[in-house]
């Protein structure tokens, strides 16, 4: 039998941020109501999550009214620890920022924190969306290509999604395109050892920390630390004022010449935007995510070339870790993208290896109930009969979110029937009555 | 019922168009969970979907009933609909007496049963005109 707290042993690719603290946590089922994909569990009062199951999408962060479940990431401290520290700003920074019409403003500020360079995501996304438009045009591709950028989505295919795996787009996503290339030129232009550069990418989310330390189709990221957008917001605030306020007329300095399609991949639908195709769809919100997914291993979806699906409402500026509404974050893209050419960034000769995944992104079952199939039918069965006896509220005060995931939490050995209060009752109350019977 | 046999039922209402497909999605989702082969998923997928589209369009509806055990996944689709008067001319590519307006939803291409056959290890089609349609359908699980 998979015992779920022990399959952790098993796989270390299923590392996941999220983190709960306990102290801060009720037991309630805001959570647990509210995963996508029933990772979570009340065990003793406390919200645990299943790894395997988890895919990072910060559904629990948002919902959770004691601000217990967390999103961990790295400080800004670690930049001590580097003789050369570059930072990857993603094109969702530049939407935080009220009025901003140069994002080198930005990038400025970000020098003035402390780092010796800075290589824009939006830059190395503009090189992903050509060497993705060259994927869709070669023949030998089949089609559709889904996009490799939101790793809680990657997360979810390869747990739930068996025969979409191979549609995965062999490209490497934005920040590690932009960890890639910023590393070989401070390389050659500092002539140091790699250990001594650090690369921070700056985080909107908690997949893509996950993404960092745990990625899936690169054998190692090339990132060293995930810094949150939280943390380094407020902090660049009061440097882009100054910066603003320089009457030299040498500030800003030009540190970024990502365009359009770079700056679009901020929002749900600029990723596909820039395959300049409309053969595409764009879905966003992982419970749509989960819908399109469904209905495209279905074959429902006909003559697409592209899907593009990000876990959050409004594509990555509606991360957890991000400080303005997402919906706000898109208009101010829109204006800041205004009078920027269509593309700054182009594949100028042959398309770096490090553009491609180095590892195959493999199916994991981990939601099968046995180990063998007879294992599995045989706890199908338990299963079945199990989940007529509890009244099919879905209330969650077992700790499981429905009916059915308590049946198999059961019938897998790790719950007990009466965790189910309505069971609970009936039992006290026969009890009840057997002591009158008794008396 | 033996231990290592699991058996599933599923009534597909005739009666609502939109509703077409979610037996096939719940078979799909319950092999998931036993661990079954990514292929086999979508074989058993595709030819309990096909069959469901075909009973909701010609059948007003009818069961499917699964048999997983050991060595295969046993489909049975029943319906008593109009039934089929040629069998053989059925099976061809691209042939359908589906409704235009059935047809301007994307259904109707005449590929179901062909695909259906395609898709399983065995195939076997029963029909009788006024009585309805049984179709019986194996797919391996390959060891």
């Amino acid at each position: 039998m998979i015992n779920l707290l022990k399959l952790n042993e098993k796989y270390d690719s299923f590392f996941h941020s999220i983190s709960l603290d306990a102290g801060s946590c009720r037991g309630c089922i805001n959570c647990l109501k509210r995963c996508p994909t029933e990772a979570i569990r009340v065990r003793k009062g406390k919200s645990e999550i299943i790894n395997e199951y988890c895919t990072d999408c910060g559904a629990c962060i948002r919902v959770c009214p004691h601000h217990a479940k967390k999103a961990t990431f790295d400080s800004l401290d670690y930049m001590s620890e580097y003789e050369y520290k570059i930072a990857l700003p993603p094109p969702e920074l530049y939407a935080q920022f009220n009025n901003l019409d140069d994002k080198n403003l930005v990038l400025n500020a970000l020098v003035s924190l402390g780092f010796d360079d800075v290589y824009e995501v939006a830059s190395a996304a503009e090189l992903v969306s050509e060497i993705t438009r060259k994927l869709l045009k070669d023949e030998k591709t089949r089609l559709p290509v889904i996009s490799s950028a939101c790793p809680s989505v990657i997360r979810l295919i390869r747990v739930r999604f068996p025969n979409l795996v191979d549609s995965i787009s062999p490209i490497v996503s934005p920040m590690e395109m932009a960890a890639n290339a910023a590393v070989q030129l401070a390389m050659l232009r500092t002539r140091l050892p790699r250990e001594k550069i650090g690369v921070f990418y700056i985080t909107p989310c908690p997949a893509k920390v996950t993404e960092i330390y745990a990625p899936l189709g690169v054998s190692k990221s090339q990132i060293d630390k995930a810094v949150a957008l939280s943390d380094i917001y407020p902090r660049l605030l009061p440097l882009m004022k100054k910066i603003a306020a320089d009457e030299t007329g040498s500030f800003p300095k030009e540190l970024g010449k990502a365009g359009r399609i770079g700056i679009s991949w901020g929002c749900h639908g600029g990723e596909a935007g820039g395959l300049l195709t409309d053969k595409y769809l764009a879905v966003d919100g992982i419970e749509n995510v989960i819908k399109a997914l469904e209905d495209l291993e279905d074959s429902k979806f006909k003559d697409l070339e592209f899907i593009e699906l990000n876990a959050c409402s409004g594509g990555c500026v509606g991360g957890v870790l991000a400080v303005e509404n997402p919906y706000m974050a898109k208009v101010k893209l829109t204006t800041l993208r205004k009078y920027l050419p269509v593309s700054g960034t182009h594949i100028d000769e042959a398309v770096p290896p490090y553009a491609y995944h180095d590892k195959k992104i493999e199916y994991q079952p981990v939601y099968s109930l046995g180990e063998t199939l007879e294992e599995s039918i045989s706890l199908m069965n338990k299963v079945d009969e199990l989940v007529k006896r509890f009244p099919g509220l879905d209330c969650g005060c077992c700790g499981a979110p429905t009916c059915r995931a308590h049946s198999e939490d059961v019938a897998r050995g790790i719950a007990s029937e009466r965790d189910c209060i309505h069971i609970l009752r009936n039992y006290v109350n026969k009890k009840e009555e057997l002591k009158k019977f008794e008396d | 019922m033996s231990a290592s046999v699991l058996q599933l039922h599923y009534d597909v209402p005739g009666d609502d168009f939109t509703r077409a497909g979610e037996a096939s999605s719940a078979i799909k989702n319950k092999l998931k969970q036993m661990g079954i082969a990514p292929d086999v998923i979508r074989n058993v997928a595709i030819a309990t979907y096909e069959g469901e589209i075909n009973m909701v369009i010609h059948a007003n509806g009818g069961t499917i009933d699964v048999t997983i055990d050991a060595d295969a996944i046993s489909l049975v689709l029943k319906d008593t609909g109009a039934g089929i008067p040629d069998v053989e001319l059925a099976m061809r590519e691209g042939y359908t007496t589906a409704k235009e307006e059935i047809r301007a939803l994307g259904f109707g291409a005449g590929m179901g049963l062909p695909n259906m056959k395609k898709y399983t290890d065995e195939f076997e089609l029963k029909s009788e005109v006024g009585q309805g349609t049984e179709v019986n359908m194996k797919v391996y699980l390959k060891k």
